[in-house]
């Protein structure tokens, strides 16, 4: 992705959510976005797939995949595109699932729509193959959305994006509606399959837990801005945004009962953004040049990238 | 001790009666006691479905229970006075999960602080009651200036759910119950509130009955932790104990579900299969039985009681059969007393006019 920006137009003005994002994605990687709510992590996966709808328009920038531009292809083309190149793990499998269709019906029908000719017993077979590699039982495929649990649920909707085999798998929270034990049951089933296509995956989440445990790269995002790209690692042990460094102070751990350290202040307002750079009000570190100039995103040291004048 | 408010081995059924439907059982036999002497965080901690919420309503006698009671200053709830009530409805306050539901859409948030100001007389003049509702704002990290006048709409969520806090703040009240309160609010300004929890309960004296599904967070704040599974208890009591050495297999898979925000990377590399259990009630012995990996014949029979493992933690498994029984109604006061480390000074309840 190059230099993308995502307006939305409300009634108040245009709001800029996503803004002069680039970033590159990995063969085989798992690139996390992260950051508060409004800070433009959904819009600019959602803008990979051109799912920006109606007031949001994607306004400038390129997504490249496999030396084409994503964003000059025919609305046709881009529909073929989605699924079988990317495929997107929706946020809230429960309402991702058409309720009046059986599962088979519904990975079948995604199947033919991209143009795959099958016989009845075929398909049903690919089907039954599906849902056994994301742990469901082969019943599960006359059932209807609302027979299964949430988990199950969103299991299904990770055996339909996999059923064309993409390149890359964007998933955006697709877990924040389960609990913890069924988390994990999850993950660990996105990450099986993940390895068996040698699919990339992005996950989109404001869980910082979630992202340890499970991205390679990490993004934080603040105001529609990436401010900042590292190993995650390196993220958790050395990260080179003040916003980072206090978003992983704030979180509460099982290793020590510690005092809370939350960020001072309030997330800005995308409508009415500070000049400077967008955290500066709320940055123990800023100076003069934040309150002014927008610092531009640079590499600090190997493979770790952030947008800030302290570096 | 003296208990303020005490759920007494209740039981909520919900659904069931003339029509043969299904019916729930939200929470069986569970007792819990709020010390009014020595405040403490008690966090209630479960998956969906666990019967946390039900409790919470329980005890704030929005839910009336099947079996069982639910008293405040020793006084059942359902045959309290009006007087007792309104006593009770400033003593014990609430801040729910959801800060878009609990706003009238037509009224400024002003409206949610000024009413129990007035309702309570907490304040003789306009002055005297901006100048607590600015203080309880303020002590929740919020601007006054930003806030008031504002219609609800026009505030953040986070911003929604910190004028809730201020709001049970300004009454003083004697018992907190938090449900949910920071799970739909922005992570950097999550550790904020439940910072202003805290301080509620070490400054001014207040009980925090905290009701989150997260663990963590629960860690963070609390003194004791009561971990239910589908409406019972699996294992409660000293906080340290029960999240640093759980005891009952749910807790332990709980405990090692959560992903660490850490650099050690140890979350999907440790295998425990445990199979995702039909979501179907199970008519007798332990609820966890069909997904435990330690289950044994009695468990499929009857339900485990109460272990008394440690001085101050309990575990409903039969795996703990060698600890001495803890009767259900004794649970309430043997796990909830604060240990005798706790600081000198919480006793008297700051009350200010």
């Amino acid at each position: 992705m190059r230099d993308l920006v995502v307006y939305y137009n409300t009634p108040l003005g245009a709001v800029k959510a996503a803004d002069s994002i680039s970033f590159s994605l990995r063969a085989g990687e798992r690139l996390g976005f992260a950051g508060e709510s409004g800070s433009g992590k959904s819009t600019t996966a959602l803008a990979i797939l051109r799912m920006i709808k109606p007031p949001g328009r994607i306004d400038a920038g390129e997504v490249w995949l496999d030396g084409v531009n994503l964003l000059t292809l025919t609305d046709e083309a881009m529909r073929q595109v989605r699924l079988a190149r990317i495929a997107l793990i929706p946020q809230g499998s429960m309402n991702a699932l058409n309720p009046v269709m059986r599962i088979k019906e519904q990975i079948a029908d995604a199947l033919r729509d991209h143009g795959l000719r099958m016989s009845r017993r075929q398909g049903d077979e690919r089907v039954r193959e599906l849902l056994e590699s994301v742990g469901l039982q082969s019943e599960v495929a006359d059932m209807f959305p609302h027979e299964l649990s949430g988990g199950m649920k969103q299991r299904a909707c990770i055996a339909i994006a996999i059923s064309l085999r993409p390149r890359v798998i964007i998933a955006d929270e697709p877990t924040s509606a389960l609990d913890v034990v069924v988390q994990k049951q999850v993950m660990e089933t996105l990450a099986r399959v993940q390895k068996d296509l040698g699919a990339s995956v992005i996950l989109v989440g404001h869980d910082m837990g979630l992202m340890a445990q499970f991205v390679d790269r990490l993004g934080v995002m603040y105001a529609g801005k990436l401010i900042e790209v590292s190993p995650v690692r390196e993220i958790f042990t050395q990260p080179l945004h003040p916003y980072t460094r206090m978003l992983i102070a704030s979180l509460p751990s099982l290793e020590q009962k510690g005092t809370f350290h939350g960020i001072p202040g309030l997330l800005p307002l995308l409508r009415d953004l500070p000049p400077g750079c967008a955290f500066h009000p709320r940055c123990p570190q800023a100076f003069d040049r934040c309150r002014t100039e927008e610092p531009r995103p640079r590499e600090a040291r190997p493979d770790g990238w952030a947008a800030c004048h302290l570096l | 001790m003296t208990t303020l408010l005490e759920a007494r081995r209740v039981t909520r059924i919900f659904g069931g009666g003339l029509f043969g439907r299904r019916s729930t059982l939200a929470l069986e036999d569970f007792s819990l006691a709020i010390d009014g002497d020595r405040p403490s965080i008690i966090a209630v901690v479960g998956e969906s479905g666990s019967g946390k919420t039900t409790l919470g309503r329980l005890l704030l006698g929005l839910t009336v229970p099947t079996r069982g009671q639910v008293l405040y200053k020793g006084q059942n709830l359902q045959k309290m006075s009006g007087a007792d009530w309104r006593a009770f409805r400033r003593d014990v306050q609430v801040i729910f999960q959801d800060p878009y539901g609990v706003y009238n859409p037509f009224y400024r948030v002003d409206h949610v602080l000024t009413t129990p100001v007035a309702k309570f007389g907490l304040a003789t003049s306009r002055a005297g009651a901006r100048r607590l509702i600015d203080e309880a704002l303020r002590a929740v990290g919020l601007r006054p200036e930003e806030t008031l006048g504002r219609f609800p709409h026009q505030l953040s969520g986070g911003q929604r759910q910190r004028v809730m806090v201020a709001r049970a703040l300004l009454l003083r009240p004697r018992v907190i119950l938090a449900d949910e309160p920071v799970s739909m609010v922005d992570a950097s300004l999550r550790a904020t509130i439940l910072a202003s929890l805290r301080t509620m309960n070490r400054e001014l004296g207040i009980s925090i009955v905290y009701i989150t599904h997260d663990l963590a967070t629960a860690y963070q704040i609390s003194d004791t932790i009561v971990v239910l599974y589908r409406g019972s208890v699996a294992e409660a009591g000293d906080v340290e104990l029960v999240v640093k050495q759980s005891q009952h297999p749910y807790t332990q898979l709980l405990v090692s579900s959560i992903p660490l925000a850490s650099p050690e990377r140890t979350w999907m590399t440790t295998h425990a299969t445990v199979p995702a259990g039909p979501q179907g009630a199970t008519d007798t012995g332990c609820k966890f039985a069909v997904r435990c990996l330690f289950v044994e014949p009695p468990c499929r029979e009857t339900a485990p009681p109460l272990f008394q493992t440690d001085r101050r933690r309990a575990v409903s498994c039969y795996l703990y059969r060698g600890a001495p029984t803890l009767a259900a109604d004794a649970m309430g006061n043997a796990l909830t007393a604060p240990t005798e480390s706790a600081q000198p000074g919480r006793t008297g309840v700051t009350r200010t006019p």
